[in-house]
Parts: structure tokens; sequence; C-alpha cells
């Protein structure tokens, strides 16, 4: 809020009296369009890249223009079947990018929820024990103990599934520790009419909790996505079956080929790959982001 | 339609502080009292512990005839008010007031028909549709009213449900409050820091400090009969002066030497506190109470004149058509303004 009327007073201000430049807001605008370049060169650049056949790539390297093979690029992306077994296209990987995305961060805001709820709701014994005990697991994330959860998930049977590739990232303490503070913060007079309202615990959770947690859930569902979605070295690990490959091991599996020598490595399609494994997650924080402005702005808590 | 019976009820919270002594209270069908007191008395726990959002530590608790002690607050058959309305904020005002008879299994039309009937009541009618956000603070109240009514309570509780208002919508909300109990006739025990609140509400006052009970009473006889000087200077504006002084049985003295003839005195002797209302005092230049006045403070429908009387600080409160200056004039008591309340305790003697 205080960004946009600041900006909007500067507006009125500069737009006002005979019009004097303002050195420090182009100095700003400097800034941030060098930042903006610098982010969005390179996505640029790969994007200009995967209209461009196989041996130009490998000969010139990047392109800044555009060439006229972007449809069969794309197309051999998403719907060509590669890999060592043969058993794998972009629309699968795509999709289990998706499963990965959504499934880790649907799962994640459940536990999290549920164990926030328990922590802040219900006077347990030793519950601010387990509560810093699961926030010393932000300390731990998946790659300090990779070699341990490789084990008990093969042990388990649950390599090469869904499951196997979820479950082992949930496990760790952003969401629990997000949704905690946000229920400490809700007034103790709504649990009290609630509860004179006849609503148990369980109620109180769906029917009062849950609503009232919308925008926080918003705000973690794209965190949890985009960090979901870019996971690399625990896919890389538990799925040897090609079937299960997300997008962003898939992007590797295709330069790969460079290192047999025999083939020009797919230039073209991988960059063609990169670009579809960037569009999720960004539509996921454009759509989401517009969603949780609103709800914060309307704050009724 | 509940009686309400309190006996021997008392919180100890678990580091030890009494928060609530054990008190006695019987309130009968219909009544509406108000538990009046300064912050930290306790008068909010004992609700809440009519409530069952806190547990009772010692003593019984009846609502009707069945001991409440470890019913759920679901169960009690009670409705509250808070203080901040603790409506929910995504739901519309209807779900608000629906809420409770949503959980206790009515059908929906039954729940429709009593919350149109609560709105009517409430004139909320074209609201209902409306999330609180939406609605100003005297129409959030009424909603919290709403969703009190529309479950037919042996009980209301109301924990400073005005607080949040304005001085104007507060008067205004205090009328429609106390015309809805009567015409409901539902018992109800409300709790304010507000004096005024507490006199213009109750049937009767209960009037606590630091845990206990102070004096239970009609609004009169909290105000003429004062049980001790913690009440007699809590409940009035301004409040009661409290002179120090000594009684020999007959007559009463103030410290400073003036003696208070016709007053009376109580029958112990020794040193006492002595208590006049600003307003059971004349103006009378033959009176017999010489008065200095300091500084005379303008209240339009009334006059305040501050001052000294027999080296002690006074307060007489005037009506607007009576004169007054600075300076030294006299005063004359009305009949029955003198309260004696002992040195120590502060009880009334």
């Amino acid at each position: 809020m205080a960004d946009i009327t600041e900006s909007r007073i500067a507006a009125q201000s500069t737009a006002h009296p005979a019009k004097r430049i303002k050195w420090e807001a182009v100095g700003d605008h400097a800034i941030l369009i060098a930042g903006a370049l610098l982010m969005l060169v390179p996505v640029y650049m790969i994007f200009a890249s995967s209209s461009w056949n196989d041996i130009t790539l490998h000969r010139e390297g990047l392109q800044f223009g555009f060439s006229d093979d972007m449809a069969n690029n794309y197309n051999a992306a998403l719907f060509e079947y590669g890999g060592f077994t043969d058993s794998v296209n972009g629309v699968t990987m795509l999709a289990n990018s998706l499963i990965l995305g959504i499934g880790f961060a649907i799962g994640k805001i459940i536990v999290g929820m549920m164990a926030a709820y328990a922590i802040v709701y219900f006077r347990l014994r030793f519950a601010t024990l387990a509560f810093w005990m699961i926030f010393t697991t932000l300390l731990l994330p998946l790659e300090v103990r990779i070699l341990p959860s490789y084990e008990v998930i093969t042990w388990m049977n649950l390599g090469n599934t869904y499951t196997g590739l979820i479950v082992p990232l949930i496990a760790s303490a952003t969401a629990t520790f997000f949704f905690r503070q946000f229920f400490m913060s809700v007034p103790e007079e709504l649990i009290e009419a609630a509860r004179i309202d006849g609503a148990g615990p369980v109620k109180f959770f769906i029917d009062i909790l849950v609503p009232l947690s919308q925008t926080m859930i918003a705000a973690m569902f794209i965190i949890m996505f985009v960090f979901g979605w870019n996971q690399y070295l625990w896919p890389t690990l538990i799925t040897t079956d090609e079937s299960l490959f997300t997008l962003v091991r898939g992007i590797r599996q295709i330069m790969q080929a460079y290192s047999d020598g025999s083939t020009t490595p797919e230039y073209g399609e991988a960059a063609a790959l990169a670009i579809i494994a960037m569009t999720p997650p960004v539509l996921v924080v454009v759509f989401f982001q517009s969603w949780f402005v609103k709800g914060l702005t309307e704050s009724d808590k | 339609m509940a009686k309400v019976k309190l006996d021997g009820v008392r919180k100890v919270y678990p580091n030890g502080v009494e928060a609530v002594e054990p008190c006695h209270v019987d309130i009968p069908d219909g009544e509406l009292v108000v538990l009046v007191g300064p912050s930290g008395c306790g008068k909010s726990t004992l609700l809440r512990m009519v409530a069952g959002l806190e547990e009772i530590t010692d003593g019984t608790l009846h609502i009707g005839d069945t001991v409440m002690n470890d019913v759920e607050p679901a169960n009690r058959n009670i409705a509250m008010v808070f203080q901040n309305y603790a409506l929910y904020p995504h739901m519309t005002v209807a779900k608000n007031m629906g809420y409770g008879l949503k959980n206790r299994g009515l059908p929906k039309t039954e729940i429709a028909q009593k919350v149109a009937e609560a709105a009517k009541m409430l004139n909320l009618e074209d609201y209902l549709n409306r999330r609180p956000s939406q609605l100003s603070g005297g129409q959030r109240q009424r909603v919290a009213m709403g969703r009190a009514i529309v479950r037919s309570p042996e009980l209301f509780l109301f924990d400073e449900p005005l607080s949040n208002l304005d001085a104007k919508l507060r008067n205004q909300m205090r009328i429609e409050i106390r015309a809805l109990q009567q015409r409901l006739g539902v018992t109800a025990m409300y709790v304010t820091h507000d004096q005024v609140e507490a006199m213009t509400l109750a049937d009767r006052i209960i009037v606590l400090n630091a845990g206990r009970i102070e004096q239970i009473g009609t609004p009169a006889e909290i105000y003429s009969q004062p049980a001790s000087t913690f009440v007699a200077s809590f409940m009035g504006a301004p409040p009661m002066n409290i002179f120090t002084g000594t009684s020999d049985g007959q007559q009463a003295t103030l410290d400073g030497g003036l003696s208070l003839n016709g007053a009376g005195a109580p029958s112990q002797t020794g040193k006492i506190q002595i208590g006049i209302r600003p307003e059971d005092v004349a103006l009378d230049p033959s009176g017999p109470l010489p008065f200095e006045v300091d500084i005379v403070e303008e209240l339009g429908a009334h006059r305040l004149l501050h001052g000294q009387l027999s080296g002690q600080p006074f307060s007489v409160s005037l009506n607007k058509d009576e004169p007054a200056s600075t300076g030294p004039t006299k005063i004359a008591l009305k009949p029955g303004a003198v309260h004696f309340f002992d040195a120590e305790a502060g009880r009334r003697l």
C-alpha cells in the first residue's frame, strides 16, 4: 500500500509544475531495468534459441533472433518419445512434474495445518518440545538426510512410485511454522464463540480455521508448488523408471546425449523443454498472486 | 429461562493466583444482573466460569436445576456476546447467526426461519447476505446479539459488549439490549467496567473488587447504601467524598476539627471514615459548615465545586440554576447524606 501511495504522490508532483527531471527516480529505474534485464534476457535467449535447429545451436551457441524450427522443436519436446527406453515424452514428464508439484504442495499444506492446529490449540504435554523438534527439521532439508531417506524409501519398496517421490519431501517444518504463526494471530474470542456454538475441534478446524486461512493456504501453495516443481536431486535418485521422470530431470536427459558422442545433442528440443518447464510455475504465481493479494487487502480476521 | 445459582464458586489459576474468591450469588429467573468493577477484579473470569470457558476451581454452579460445572459450553444452553463481537469473518450475517443451530442439527428451513425472526427484531433484514467486514460497529454488535437470540438460550452472557462502540451508539445499544432482554424475559449476566451502564441496565448490580464481591443490590441500594468505601467511590460520578474522622458514639468529627452536628454517628468509637455524596449537599449561607471553594467546573447540567472542607478535599455537585463562585461559603447537608465506614476495611457501619 505504502509503495502505491508514494508512487502516486510522486506521479502527481512530477506531473504538476514545469516538468523537472527527478534524477533520483531515473537512478532507481535504471537499477530496476538493469535487474529486470538480467533476469529476462536469459529467458528470452532460451526462448529464441528454441526456434533454431540443433546444428546451428551446436555450432554458434545460443541465439538472439528467431528461426523457423520452433514448431518442430516444441513438437519434438512434447510428443517425441525419448530416453533410454523410449518410454517417456514431454507430456508424460509434464504430468509427472504436475503430480509432484501439486501433490507436494497439497500434502505439505495438509500436514502443516494439522500439525500447527495440534500445537496451537491443544494443551498437549511436551507441545513446545514437539514444536521445536519439528522446527529443527528446517535445518535438515532432504539433501542433508538424503541417504537415510533413500534407504527408508527403498526398504519400503516405494522406489519408482509417486508416493516415494512426494512423501519424503513433505517432511519439513516450513508450512507448520507459518501456519502456527497464523493460527496464533486468530483472536481467542472466535474460538470461544465457536465453542459456545457447539463446534467441536474438527468442526472448528474445517468450518472456521480453514476458511480463515485461505490467503495463507494460497501463499503456501505458491511457494510449495514451485519448490516441489524445481526438485532435482531427489527425483533423480528415487526414480529410475523413465516413465516417472519429471521435466526438470528430462532436460538433463536430453543434454546427456552429448556424452554419447554419436549424435548431435538435441539443443533445440532442450531449449523448448526448458521453456515448457518454466511455464507452469509462472502461471501458478501469476494466478494465485492476484488471488491472495485480494485476500490480504480484505483484512478481516 | 432459568435461575442461576453460584454456590461458593471460586477460581484459582495454576500459578496460585486467586482470581475469584468463593462467591454466593442467586439470580432469579428473568433478572438482568450486572457485574461491575475495575479491570482485573475478576468480573470477566466469573462470567467465563458461568459460560464454561473457564474451569471452576471450587463450588457449584447451577443453571436452572442442573449442576453445570463440567458441562460443555455448547450444552449449557447459554449464549454469549463478546466485546469484539467474535463474528466469523468469512460467513455472512445469516450464517453467523445460524451456525450454532446448524451444529445442533436443526433443519435448514427452521434455521432460516429463526434467523429471519431475529433479524427482524434487530433490523438486520437488509444485511443478511453481507459479511461482518461490510457492517458498522453497531450493526456487528446487533449480529452478535442475533446470534445469541436465535439459540433461544436460558441465559444471556454479555462480556463488555458495548465498550468498542462510540458514546452515542453505546447509549442507544444499551437501551436496545435492555428492551430486548425484557421482551424475551431471559435471565442475563452482563459484565462492564462502566458504572453508568451498570446503573441504567441492571435489575441488580454485583460490585466486585480484587476478586471479592463487595456488594449485591439494586442500583438504588448500591447508590444510597454502599456497603464499603470501595463501592461508594466506584459507583457514582463524581465519586463520593471520603473523609477521615473520629466518632465518640454521639457525634462524628472530621479530622481538622469540624463536627457534623445532627448527622448522627455510628456506635463504634475511635477512628472512622465518613462519606458524603457531592449531590447530597446544598449551598446555604446560613448553613453550619464552612466550605472553601477553589475551582468551579462547568458541566452544563451541573456545576462541580472543588475545595476544602475541614482541611480535606471536598467536591460538591450543584444544579445548573444555582449560582456558584470561588471563595469561602457555607453548606448544609441533606438528610441522610452522611455515610460511616470503619477506618481500616472500609466496611459500612
